[in-house]
């Protein structure tokens, strides 16, 4: 298949990488944040565990089920949140909330990895993919 | 049976889809609406709207023998002894509610059970594992063969004499599986109980007779057969409706109302509560007529050759799981070897292909499965093996263009 693909928009190389190799899977024990969260319309779901010290997301994994889309979002999400403080974590999630829905978004924040998956905004149905890993996160941290 | 004339009646068909013809594999879930039954609604809207059963004036005359005329075109489809044995509702979800809040409520209490089986949609599951928690009932479950059919002598061990209630799909929305529902209800009657049908897959398909499969009640959605949304069946023997209270209390419903009793209208009506879909009704019995006119039969023909040509061609792609029998009716449910179904739901939209991915509002059979999800093509009347055609091209791009990334 030609590289111009319309759908290598969404399904970019990163996100592949990040699908394939997930980073910090597992499930950390002795946490004092855990988050289950499934999207009930397609049967993806995530198992968030934190580990949140002075403020700050000392460790962070997740488990879970689902497309690549919603698999990736989340080996992303760990990756960008670990060693930021509470603050950063949420103000994250919020920029990737605005990118992910195609509004215009804090562009100050490298994103990193993150920011391949802007693709996603283009294909609505795919929205909540990307989210479910974001929704847990924000979850986890305003009940910590 | 001509689908060319077929597809000119469906004007939604004649689209571009992200650049391609749009090929729609999504009827389990609704299917599309053909020019009678939008004209029906059109006509209704423009030229007779009024509310039904009062009033004295012209259109209200009008509007009622519409409604009650569609109720006559339901009766005559399901082939029931009497139109007082069809009650409009919401939809198969609504119909399947009130047999549970009605009659199980009155009539199964602690100790007795309830049988359903690994298949069922959500929709022929929770209101029992409701009524079973409400009443102390158990609910139990027909396991189902590898394939995912369902053997008899399950059927035999499962339901008991405890059993009050029998309730089962006649099609499975993900399997394709076609329930031996006129065996079922004669083991459900020998030991006692009564026979649900979820008909909301079949109905639509194939001919029913719900005297020839002699089950106590039968739902259905107008939404899944040509109909507009909103709009259901629930047909019950008299000798079952006749005793069960109404669940929505309310206008229409009423015969007297005093101050502090009431009493109810003779059957359907006493379970019509407030103003009826009478647009919905209408709208069905336009989809009935059109349905009828191309023959049940020759629809039921239509999707089985169709589903046995996808079935043969998808067996020559290497890595594609299917789940269900081979006798099954007009669908496919399938998993493609690394690819998750949304992923591959994505790229054949891509194509202009609308599938189905998820679990169908079937968790309990995804379990069974082994799969959280699963992607689901699925035939009607005006689909032709041309687009499955492009549907096997349009998997064999998904797999490529995975290998191509990974």
């Amino acid at each position: 298949m030609s590289s111009n693909h319309p759908l290598d928009q969404l399904y970019r190389q990163v996100i592949m990488d990040h699908y394939k190799n997930p980073r910090n899977r597992g499930v950390l024990e002795g946490t004092n944040v855990d988050v289950n969260m499934n999207n009930p319309t397609c049967g993806d779901r995530i198992h968030l565990t934190m580990k949140v010290e002075d403020g700050k997301v000392a460790d962070v994994k997740f488990e879970g089920e689902g497309c690549s889309i919603s698999m990736s979002s989340a080996s992303m999400m760990t990756q960008a949140i670990k060693g930021k403080t509470v603050e950063e974590a949420l103000r994250l999630a919020h920029i990737f909330s605005d990118m992910i829905q195609g509004k215009e978004y804090d562009d100050s924040v490298d994103l990193g990895d993150i920011e391949a998956l802007q693709g996603v905004s283009k294909f609505p149905a795919r929205i909540k993919c990307a989210t479910l890993a974001w929704k847990a996160l924000e979850k986890g941290l305003h009940h910590h | 049976m001509n689908v060319n004339n077929i597809r000119a009646l469906f004007p939604i068909l004649h689209q571009d889809v992200n650049g391609h013809p749009l090929v729609y594999f999504d009827s389990a879930a609704t299917s599309q609406k053909p020019l009678p039954v939008i004209e029906a609604l059109d006509r209704y809207y423009r030229e007779y709207n009024s509310n039904v059963h009062r009033g004295v004036h012209t259109l209200g005359t009008k509007a009622t023998d519409a409604y009650e005329g569609a109720r006559e075109k339901v009766r005559r489809f399901l082939n029931a002894q009497s139109a007082q044995e069809i009650i409009f509702t919401r939809g198969t979800t609504a119909s399947l509610n009130l047999v549970a809040s009605s009659y199980g409520r009155a009539n199964v209490k602690e100790g007795d059970e309830i049988v359903i089986t690994y298949m069922e949609h959500h929709s022929n599951l929770i209101p029992w594992q409701q009524l079973a928690k409400q009443t102390g009932a158990t609910l139990k479950y027909i396991p189902l063969q590898e394939d995912g059919t369902i053997d008899l002598r399950d059927v035999e061990e499962t339901v008991t004499e405890a059993a009050k209630i029998v309730a089962i799909a006649h099609v499975s929305n993900v399997l394709g599986t076609i329930n031996p529902v006129r065996e079922i209800a004669r083991i459900a009657h020998e030991r006692g109980a009564v026979v649900v049908v979820d008909a909301a897959q079949s109905a639509p398909h194939m001919k029913v007779d719900v005297q020839e499969l002699d089950c106590d009640f039968l739902a259905l959605s107008g939404h899944k057969m040509c109909g507009p949304t909103g709009i259901g069946v629930l047909y019950g023997k008299k000798k079952w409706l006749e005793q069960m209270e109404p669940i929505e209390f309310g206008g229409e419903m009423i015969d007297f109302v005093e101050l502090y009793d009431s009493t109810w209208k003779e059957l359907p009506w006493k379970f019509e509560g407030g103003t009826p879909i009478i647009a919905g009704a209408i709208g069905l019995g336009a989809a009935i007529d059109f349905l009828e006119q191309v023959g049940l039969d020759a629809i039921a023909a239509h999707e089985h050759e169709l589903a046995q040509y996808a079935l043969s061609r998808m067996a020559d792609i290497e890595g594609i799981t299917v789940y269900g029998p081979k006798e099954r009716a007009g669908l496919v449910t399938f998993n493609i070897d690394g690819v998750h179904p949304h992923d591959v739901a994505t790229v054949l939209d891509a194509e202009g292909i609308a599938i189905r991915a998820g679990h169908h509002c079937a968790q309990p059979l995804m379990k069974w499965l082994g799969v959280t999800a699963t992607a689901r093509a699925s035939f009607y009347l005006y689909n032709t093996k041309e687009e499955i055609d492009r549907f096997i091209a349009a998997l064999q791009k998904a797999k490529e263009y995975f290998s191509h990334v990974f």
